[in-house]
């Protein structure tokens, strides 16, 4: 009787999750996240943001699957995407989300993209020490109407950048990025750094071309990307299907 | 009478079982200026007389959003209404985290009155001075409820608390039961109505009265000055003419906040500045 009840209590207090891909490690354990994967990708126009992030969910080497959105709109001017671990990618966004009220009834407004972007790190470095397993990017316009993208680590150190990419496609998109946008040298005079001169329907084509090219290779990156543009005129959403295998 | 000698401390009873301090707190409210509220099918419309005590200060805040689909009108202490709704508008935000959903009108007024409820039963606390009239919406349609210092809450179709109350519900009294199946534009011309019987002598304005609406469809919004000054000026054009529809430019902003008259810029909630250091109560 009693070693049913441990057995039985033992399922509840050691569930296991999803198998992660198959390792050789004697005694491996149950671990509290899980990665399920996926690219995230945001561009910062003059005056214009936009922000992609693939839809597939995956686990190991499954596919949960193939319709999952990581893009969450957290202000009207403002719009984060997340690849890593969904669970916590979902618990980030109801955290912002409720800070986010907070904030409008004290001051009576909407956030800033560039406040956003602070309380966003305060809220990962937080948990420091059993961090969010959420690789992150901000992406909106900032007070001044311009495009901006933040580039996070789990951990919340972060940086105004012109574009930027996160998740398991990141180093297949990102040197095409830096081709495509990056100003020929640091050393050049004056410094780009915030933005880039592409007009918004160049940019959205460059972000399916990447997609399309991170979707060939990295396994985790497929079925479809989402694609966010905010300007002044508001936000808008597009799709576009990627390759399922 | 032996009220003096029995209502020093909240947890004195009386020798006719009562509790003379909750009694006070609730006749602080009635010195408080007016706050309306009445509702429909489909909306629920709070309304406030804003009393500025001096033409120097600005008038304090009686309508608060506490969440997309509730607010509240309050009368009496205002400073104990401003703590009241911040403790609200956090129950509203943990309630939709845990459970994503909004958080019922109702619970949220018995959770705000068994608060009220302890202050009456602990020798080192006082009531609240405030009445709270909660408006909001539901699945089981809109609401309006009365807050009390007392603990107690009730639901009402349309309520009036505050200074010269008994002006307001007499009207209300008169044509609550047209109040179901009226439209939005009725409703709040209804409580504009309401609202010139508590004035009684002084001129309806934009400036000395609040109104704020929560409907089916529509989140919590407290109406711009420019948008009041348009339902009252239609008061004056179709007093008996049911039929007139407004055409209004509401900001239907659902997530901020709307002020009218504020001056001094100063927030909602914790560290509110800009209202005078005068009357307690409004």
């Amino acid at each position: 009787m009693r070693s049913w009840k441990l057995a039985k209590m033992s399922m509840v207090f050691a569930p296991r999750l999803a198998e992660s891909a198959p390792t050789s490690h004697v005694g491996a354990s149950w671990s509290p996240y899980d990665n399920n994967g996926g690219t995230c990708v945001a561009i910062a126009g003059a005056d214009y943001c936009v922000i992609a992030a693939d839809t597939r969910m995956s686990t190991g080497f499954s596919i949960l699957t193939r319709d999952y959105s990581k893009i969450h709109h957290i202000t009207e001017k403002c719009v984060l995407a997340s690849s890593g671990f969904q669970a916590d990618v979902r618990s980030l966004q109801k955290n912002l989300d409720a800070r986010h009220q907070i904030y409008q009834h004290q001051h009576s407004k909407q956030m800033s993209c560039p406040a956003m972007a602070q309380l966003l790190s305060n809220t990962l470095y937080y948990k420091r020490f059993f961090p969010y397993y959420s690789f992150n990017v901000l992406g909106g316009l900032d007070n001044e109407g311009k495009g901006c993208v933040y580039t996070y680590d789990a951990v919340g150190s972060y940086e105004r950048s012109g574009y930027s990419s996160q998740g398991s496609g990141q180093t297949l998109i990102m040197p095409v990025l830096d081709n495509q946008l990056k100003s020929a040298s640091p050393l050049v005079l004056p410094p780009r750094e915030s933005s880039t001169p592409l007009t918004e329907s160049e940019a959205v084509d460059l972000i399916k071309d990447t997609f399309a090219s991170a979707a060939e290779r990295d396994i985790y990156t497929g079925d479809g990307v989402e694609i966010v543009i905010i300007n002044k005129e508001g936000i808008r959403r597009e799709t576009m299907a990627l390759k399922r295998d | 009478m032996f009220r003096n000698q029995y209502d020093t401390d909240v947890t004195t009873w009386s020798p006719a079982g009562r509790l003379h301090q909750v009694e006070y707190a609730m006749e602080a409210v009635k010195q408080g200026s007016a706050a309306i509220g009445l509702r429909s099918k489909t909306h629920v419309v709070l309304a406030a007389v804003n009393k500025a005590s001096s033409e120097l200060s600005s008038h304090q805040k009686k309508l608060f959003k506490i969440d997309n689909h509730i607010g509240i009108a309050m009368a009496g202490l205002t400073a104990d209404g401003r703590v009241l709704s911040r403790y609200m508008r956090s129950e509203c935000i943990n309630h939709k985290f845990v459970y994503e959903s909004p958080l019922p009108v109702g619970r949220l007024v018995v959770q705000v009155a068994d608060k009220a409820q302890v202050c009456t039963q602990r020798s080192w606390k006082r009531p609240y001075g405030v009445g709270l009239l909660v408006a909001g919406l539901d699945e089981t349609g809109p609401h309006l409820y009365q807050n009390c210092p007392s603990g107690n809450y009730f639901e009402f179709h349309a309520f009036a608390i505050g200074s010269r109350s008994q002006a307001a519900k007499t009207y209300l009294e008169r044509k609550f039961e047209s109040f179901m199946d009226c439209s939005k534009e009725e409703l709040v011309r209804h409580a504009l109505h309401a609202v010139k019987e508590s004035l009684q002598e002084e001129e309806l304005s934009s400036a000395n009265c609040g109104v704020a609406i929560v409907g089916v469809g529509e989140p919590f919004v407290i109406l711009d000055s420019k948008t009041l000054q348009a339902y009252i000026e239609s008061l004056e054009g179709a007093k008996d003419d049911q039929a007139t529809k407004i055409e209004v430019e509401e900001e239907r902003n659902p997530a901020v906040i709307e002020r009218q008259d504020v001056s001094g810029g100063g927030g909602v909630g914790v560290g509110a500045e800009g209202e005078g250091p005068s009357d307690m109560e409004t």
